[in-house]
């Protein structure tokens, strides 16, 4: 069946020619020197006024990644990447953290205006206090320019920093777990990232806390030339609560620019983290000229028991598009969850999808994946559900529809499943007709067919997820989410 | 940037002396056998790197080659044949082959049923036979260095060629007589003109006890308006190493029926290249897989909507017993103009014990935008609902485990259309199950 009108007209509306993001802001710069060597890490490691043990880190990766070569398995095909060709560090200049907003280059200030983001906390304060407040950490190129709503934050016990604040302020907590769920020579891109990452949020929510506010990392890539690589370190103790948002848009140049960032997400004995990322960098023009290369490590590890990662992702922007992020299931009874759309458009190229691994007992997985391609684009579904020895009573759920828009794009869909365990249940599907019988049947005696049935229970799904996004992010979301299943395939 | 080289195994080597001696005494064109190894050995055996060879590593699966086999005299031949007892209640045409080498004893060239010629593939080769120009069908089926081996070494086959509806099915009987270990390569190529219809049957026996190495390959052509029926049995011996290849053209209108049934080797690979080449045609592509101990079983296929309008099925059933390993790597491609598909492809899996292991990847490559195919996995163990209402009903915890298998894999095996081929492969998964319990 072919798409439906309406699904199309949506597609249009995100098309890579409306990118309403692309314009520049005019701020002077302070850049590393060009290339990657020790002096640039050095340089980077300085600027942020590193301990020592991190610039040992940075070196350890630096060397390995000397020795990695770049992976070419995925379905995404790009010119050469020269490492040496760009700036590693840029930097608004005269930025040795500002004390207060008015502190902040105006010029920045109105950028994230522009953007909808609320980085002033007495703008959402003054009126009548919104449902969902978002505390926002706001980084500009490799440096975070301003962090919303600390003090109370901090009341509640809750650290909301830079990470490269908290390496200065919490080097003990920052040690204990950096690198422990993505290991320094994980991937070429993750390596490379270890070396020379600038900066990113860093959270930690202790025991038994419910975070008081959705936590959001903006990520603006402005500077030419310069790739940005960033860190996120999210660790939920025990029993705690956090959703956190992750927003990125990029201006419009024809050269293409890297971003490639490490997410670690740790979540303790009863604790839940909700990850929701709504990616939109330049996609470069419809002739593929331009647009960010995104190649990002994201991965979770649920290491206490019952503990829950939820990742959600809204992916509509990058050139390319290479990007998994994983749940590592070893508590008993961890839940890893993974809900994404993509759409892919003009000349993009999208190769995502999710691992989750699942090593403890009686752990559970849900993956819903929906990829959208138009125009001249490819959109791969690629993703592993494994089941070791010891996971007694896993269970997975997959299902991943792609609809195509057009006869010139292509959807691919490349699931691994590898179980090692008898009574480990796998179910993978892409067939539209096998939710859940009951419940199909249950839409249907009402008077649904089965295809509205079908819409309905798998929008219900995702909903459930997307619901929890700020406002700002949600419009888009949302209008995607009403693409109805219609003329899926596989 | 340090590249890594990788190093020649000595199974590598051997293969490559292996070649240069057979290449003296092979029938037929050198220069394209050379042509094949030449592009066998740009890579050597696939590892796990090599993404079609993920799951089954050859590099540290195939630990030395075996002599390549010569052909028997005829009293072995003969005994090795009336040993064999696989399909033996199903009346055919025999087409034996022992240790590799077509068997021509016994067969009456001029008094086939009507509609049946066959050529030796050794003459054929050596002597230039026309139809030599229809080997190798399915042109992608070249980069896959299991058919490069087979491309390199086949010593031995027939060409069959099907002009009209022949109800006697075809049974090719490949039986190893040799009980040390021999490597053997044969081809097969079946021509199916327009209109015709032809029953093949596919059977692989080897002694117990000895690592085999057989590596099989049979190409249909099948023309328009055709009906071509396909089983396979590999009930090769416990040590085998059997490397298989089904290449298949399908032209319009067309239905082709495939199963292969996995009851035997230590290690097998078998692997489906399916082309549709003409519209309103239709696959129904099967495989059973039963294995134990530590046997390891990969399925792999590869279906190529080229026209539009076309139908593909393809359900593979696999029950992993032991600490058994069981593949499946199946992958639809759909270029822009094949509109109208409709592929389904699912698999699924059985762990009866906590060793086993099994890996799916069932794939889609799709460019149409007016299309139906899906594709789904499953994997678990047996209902224990099933098993309690079973068992509630008086019987022993195994019978129901066997009773609920039978079922499970009989979903694939009730395709088959010839009758008694179904009954001797339920028969077989009879055997398999008694021999667990």
């Amino acid at each position: 069946m072919p798409a439906v009108q309406e699904t199309i007209d949506q597609v249009r509306l995100i098309d890579v020619d409306q990118y309403k993001y692309g314009f520049e802001t005019d701020v002077e710069m302070e850049k590393a020197p060009k290339g990657l060597s020790e002096d640039t890490i050095r340089f980077i490691s300085a600027k942020k006024g590193e301990p020592e043990w991190m610039l040992q880190w940075r070196f350890d990766a630096y060397k390995r990644w000397l020795t990695m070569t770049e992976p070419n398995w995925a379905r995404v095909s790009y010119d050469k990447i020269d490492y040496n060709d760009m700036y590693y560090y840029a930097g608004p200049k005269n930025f040795p953290s500002p004390k207060s907003l008015d502190e902040v280059d105006p010029e920045i200030l109105r950028t994230y205006e522009k953007l909808g983001i609320p980085l002033r906390e007495q703008e959402v304060l003054a009126g009548v206090e919104p449902k969902n407040r978002v505390a926002v950490d706001a980084v500009f190129d490799s440096v975070s320019v301003a962090t919303t709503f600390k003090a109370e934050l901090a009341k509640a016990g809750v650290i909301f920093m830079p990470i490269s604040e908290a390496i200065r302020e919490y080097p003990d907590l920052v040690r204990q777990y950096l690198g422990t769920v993505v290991p320094v020579s994980d991937n070429f891109f993750a390596t490379l990232n270890s070396a020379v990452f600038t900066d990113g949020s860093f959270v930690y929510i202790p025991p038994g806390v419910r975070c008081p506010m959705e936590l959001s990392t903006y990520f603006r890539i402005n500077e030419k030339n310069t790739g940005q690589f960033e860190r996120t370190l999210i660790i939920a103790d025990k029993g705690s609560y956090v959703s956190y948002l992750e927003g990125c848009t990029a201006p419009m140049r024809d050269e293409n620019q890297l971003h490639a960032a490490v997410v670690e997400l740790i979540a303790l004995d009863d604790a839940e983290i909700k990850y929701s990322t709504v990616q939109n960098w330049y996609p470069g023009d419809s002739e593929g000229r331009g647009g960010i290369y995104n190649f990002v490590t994201k991965r979770g590890d649920c290491r206490g028991k019952n503990s829950i990662i939820t990742w959600t992702q809204v992916e509509t922007g990058s050139a390319i598009t290479w990007k998994y992020p994983s749940c590592i299931l070893r508590g008993d009874g961890s839940r890893g969850e993974f809900y994404s759309i993509a759409v892919s458009n003009g000349m993009q190229q999208v190769d995502s999808g999710t691992k989750m691994i699942h090593l403890g007992r009686n752990t559970t997985s849900r993956v819903i994946s929906k990829g959208i391609a138009a125009g001249r684009s490819d959109n791969t579904y690629r993703g592993l559900v494994s089941a070791h020895r010891k996971a007694t009573n896993a269970r997975n759920f997959t299902n991943c529809d792609s609809l195509l828009i057009g006869n010139r794009c292509g959807a691919h869909t490349v699931p691994y499943i590898e179980s090692k365990n008898a009574s480990a249940v796998f179910e993978h599907e892409a067939t539209t007709s096998k939710i859940s019988e009951d419940q199909l049947f249950y839409c249907q005696q009402r008077g649904l067919s089965a295809e509205e049935a079908t819409a309905l229970i798998v929008n219900g799904f995702v909903k459930d997820v997307l619901q929890h996004l700020p406002m700002e992010f949600a419009v888009e979301a949302q209008k995607l989410i009403s693409i109805s299943l219609e003329g899926s395939v596989g | 940037m340090a590249q890594v080289t990788l190093m020649r195994t000595p199974t590598e080597t051997a293969l490559v002396q292996a070649f240069d001696a057979a290449k003296a005494y092979l029938p037929g064109d050198v220069e394209s056998r050379a042509q094949a190894f030449e592009t066998f050995n740009r890579n050597g055996l696939p590892h796990r790197r090599v993404e079609e060879f993920k799951y089954t590593d050859l590099r540290k699966l195939m630990h030395d080659v075996a002599p390549f086999a010569v052909k028997p005299s005829s009293t072995t031949a003969a005994a090795a044949l009336s040993a064999a007892r696989a399909f033996v209640g199903v009346e055919a045409l025999q087409v034996p082959f022992v240790d590799g080498h077509f068997v021509s004893d016994g067969i009456a060239f001029d008094q086939l049923p009507e509609g049946v010629e066959i050529v030796p593939l050794a003459e054929a080769l050596a002597s230039g036979h026309d139809w030599l120009a229809h080997l190798s069908p399915v042109p992608w089926a070249k980069d896959n260095p299991v058919y490069q081996l087979n491309s390199s070494f086949m010593a031995d086959g027939v060409m069959i060629k099907v002009t009209g509806a022949v109800a006697t099915p075809i049974h090719l009987r490949f039986v190893t007589a040799s009980t040390a270990a021999v490597a053997t390569a044969t081809r097969v190529l079946v021509l199916v003109d327009d209109g015709a219809s032809v029953t093949i049957l596919e059977t692989h026996e080897s002694p117990h006890g000895a690592a085999h190495q057989p590596n099989d390959v049979i190409e249909l052509v099948a023309g328009d308006n055709t009906n071509v029926q396909h089983v396979r049995l590999n009930g090769e011996g416990d040590e085998a190493l059997a490397l298989s290849t089904l290449a298949v053209k399908i032209g319009a209108d067309a239905f082709l029926n495939s199963i292969n049934v996995v009851a035997g080797s230590a290690v097998s690979r078998h692997q489906v290249f399916a082309m549709f080449n003409g519209e309103n045609s239709k696959a129904q592509i099967n495989g059973v897989t039963m294995i134990t101990g530590r046997q390891h079983a990969d399925s792999t296929l590869m279906v190529e909507h080229a026209v539009p309008h076309c139908e593909s099925r393809e359900l593979f059933k696999t029950v992993i017993d032991g600490e058994a390993t069981g593949v499946f790597q199946g992958k639809i491609i759909v270029p822009s103009h094949a509109q109208k598909t409709d592929g389904r492809m699912m698999s699924a899996a059985l762990l009866l014990s906590d060793g086993g292991t099994m890996y799916n990847k069932p794939e889609l490559e799709i460019f149409a935008d007016d299309v139906q195919c899906a594709h789904g996995a499953t994997c678990g163990q047996l209902d224990d609902e099933l098993l309690f209402y079973l068992m509630a009903r008086g019987l022993p915890r195994k019978e129901a485990e066997s009773l609920l298998v039978q079922a499970f894999l009989g979903q694939a095996i009730e395709f088959v259309e010839n009758e008694s081929a179904r009954d001797s492969l339920i028969a077989s998964v009879e055997g398999w199950l008694k021999a667990r319990a």
